[in-house]
């Protein structure tokens, strides 16, 4: 029983918290007063389900627990005349809510349209979307973001009062300003993934990945006419439907080339393949729908053995133009070595060297260190390869380098041979 | 929501904005006239006309110039009232000012209901 109560409550917490803390903190803005409302509602049902049974709407139970607790804090910070007014209003307003089931309006997108508003720094959204919508804690996303608990935790509690002094609305914009504003959320889910992903996993926060992976359903379960949103979602997919591929037995680091298709998710490549095609027909493409489509296009080729570089430079060439990336202009040049050579490729690279971002940026020297060897200039693919080494944090990359290194220049024995 | 509207201005570059701006200023100053809660503010003299004072142990300063020597000083103020920060920025594209300098938005505190 207290088993079943736990459970109930650990799947209410996930499936509900950032649903319930966006109800709560739409109408007052003030996003911590809703958490800690929502937290104190979750303490009491710990303690009363495992007694009393759980609740038929849990939801509800948990909703009307947490508006008590709202409303004792309004009445604590307002005066009588001005709160007891907007606490009686706010109070019913939740009550009819809460009576009927499932009727819980979904207010999560406008909460992450408050979270990566403008008016927060940039770095802040993604934390603030993760603990708000996800529930994760202030140390979890401290541990993904590689700065202590305690400054993530003042940061939070910052951005949150940002949000209710500011005067930041709880809403989702306008037509005239939703591809920006979207392209802000959008981002912000994005950067989970990548935290969770890292380059090639590693010692990465898989469960991040996930995490984002789940908002970008969330968004495109919300906003189901937007193609950059879909096209976000099948970038995410696909690259985690070759998770397992990754790596090899003994965890050694193993790239796309080289990948045993077996192991990949087909299912997942289905789900990316699908909202990419409804993506495509939807309209104007973004950022991420080209990169889903470049990922697309990848998976197909060593799907089918049949090889389009053309077309993947091609869509690199949109995703350049589209934002003058140098990341971009990166990738192009590695898939136009397919096409004209590793020479080729080369002189498209060199406008990079003189950018400040690609002289610690580990792809651009690994890729650099991949062309040279192609091109046959083996001192200089050594050197490149070298600090490629040199700037990764990820032991199986590390190992699948120096390999490269090794095959490059066969290592002399040491000592006269006998 | 109330919010003060603050504007700021590089003042070599204000003093040679030409008629332009002031034909400018009476369109948007007539709009903000027109829009509930909003009123029109003032254009304040330049830095160069501020003084500055502070009290400290009893004894007066009074310095001569403004409280902080940007490249960009306070040089008028409005007021709006807005249901959020997005018509506070809608605001604040419409002003003339922060195509030359710049609009801070200051949300007021309500001290009227509140014990703080």
């Amino acid at each position: 029983m207290a088993d079943e109560a736990g459970r109930a409550a650990e799947r209410v917490a996930r499936e509900s918290y950032g649903r319930l803390v966006a109800f709560l903190a739409a109408r007052t803005r003030d996003v911590a007063g809703a958490e800690d409302a929502l937290g104190e509602a979750f303490a009491a049902a710990l303690r009363t389900w495992p007694v009393d049974g759980v609740p038929e709407n849990p939801d509800a139970w948990l909703l009307t627990a947490a508006r008590r607790r709202q409303i004792d804090a309004l009445r604590r910070r307002q005066t009588q005349v001005a709160g007891e007014e907007d606490a009686q209003q706010m109070g019913d307003a939740i009550a009819a809510m809460a009576e009927q089931r499932d009727a819980i309006p979904d207010r999560r997108l406008a909460l992450m349209f408050a979270c990566a508003h403008p008016a927060i720094e940039p770095g802040m959204r993604t934390p603030l979307v993760l603990q708000t919508i996800v529930g994760l804690t202030a140390e979890d996303i401290a541990a993904a973001f590689l700065v202590p608990a305690k400054t993530m935790g003042q940061r939070l509690v910052r951005a949150k009062a940002r949000i209710r002094d500011a005067g930041i609305p709880f809403r989702v914009p306008e037509a005239d300003e939703l591809p920006e504003r979207l392209a802000a959320v959008l981002d912000a889910i994005y950067a989970a993934y990548t935290k969770g992903w890292s380059e090639v996993g590693g010692d990465a926060v898989p469960e991040l990945a996930d995490e984002a992976i789940w908002l970008g359903w969330l968004v495109v379960s919300l906003l189901p006419g937007e193609p950059e949103a879909k096209g976000m979602l099948a970038l995410m997919l696909h690259a985690s439907a070759r998770g397992a591929a990754r790596r090899d037995a003994a965890g050694a680091y193993v790239p796309l080339e080289e990948q045993d298709t077996r192991l990949w998710d087909v299912a997942r490549i289905r789900q990316a393949e699908d909202l990419l095609r409804q993506a495509n027909a939807a309209g104007p493409s973004g950022r991420y729908q080209i990169e889903a489509a470049i990922q697309s296009a990848h998976v197909a080729r060593r799907l089918t053995g049949v090889a389009d570089w053309a077309a993947i430079v091609a869509l690199y060439d949109h995703l350049v133009a589209l934002t003058g990336s140098p990341v971009a202009l990166l990738n192009r040049a590695v898939a136009r070595a397919e096409v004209d050579g590793p020479h080729a490729a080369l002189t498209d690279l060199a406008p990079l060297e003189a950018d400040e971002r690609m002289q610690s940026y580990q792809p651009y020297w690994a890729a650099k260190g991949h062309l040279l060897s192609r091109a046959g200039h083996v001192a200089a693919a050594a050197e490149a390869l070298r600090v490629a080494v040199g700037l990764t944090t990820d032991d199986a990359v590390k190992g699948y380098l120096l390999g490269r290194l090794a095959a490059l220049a066969p290592p002399r024995r040491e000592g006269p041979e006998r | 929501m109330r919010f003060m509207m603050l504007i700021h201005h590089d003042e070599p570059a204000l003093a040679k904005a030409g008629s332009e701006l002031g034909a400018e200023y009476g369109a948007f100053n007539e709009a903000l006239a027109k829009a509930a809660g909003c009123s029109p503010g003032e254009r304040l003299k330049p830095s160069s006309a501020a003084t500055t004072v502070r009290q400290r142990g009893g004894k007066t300063d009074v310095l001569d110039g403004p409280y902080a020597d940007t490249k960009e000083q306070f040089a008028g103020y409005f007021f709006i009232e807005a249901p959020s920060l997005d018509e506070a920025i809608a605001w604040a594209q419409r002003c003339p000012s922060s195509k030359y300098g710049s609009v801070e938005i200051r949300p007021i505190m309500d001290v009227t209901g509140w014990k703080g």
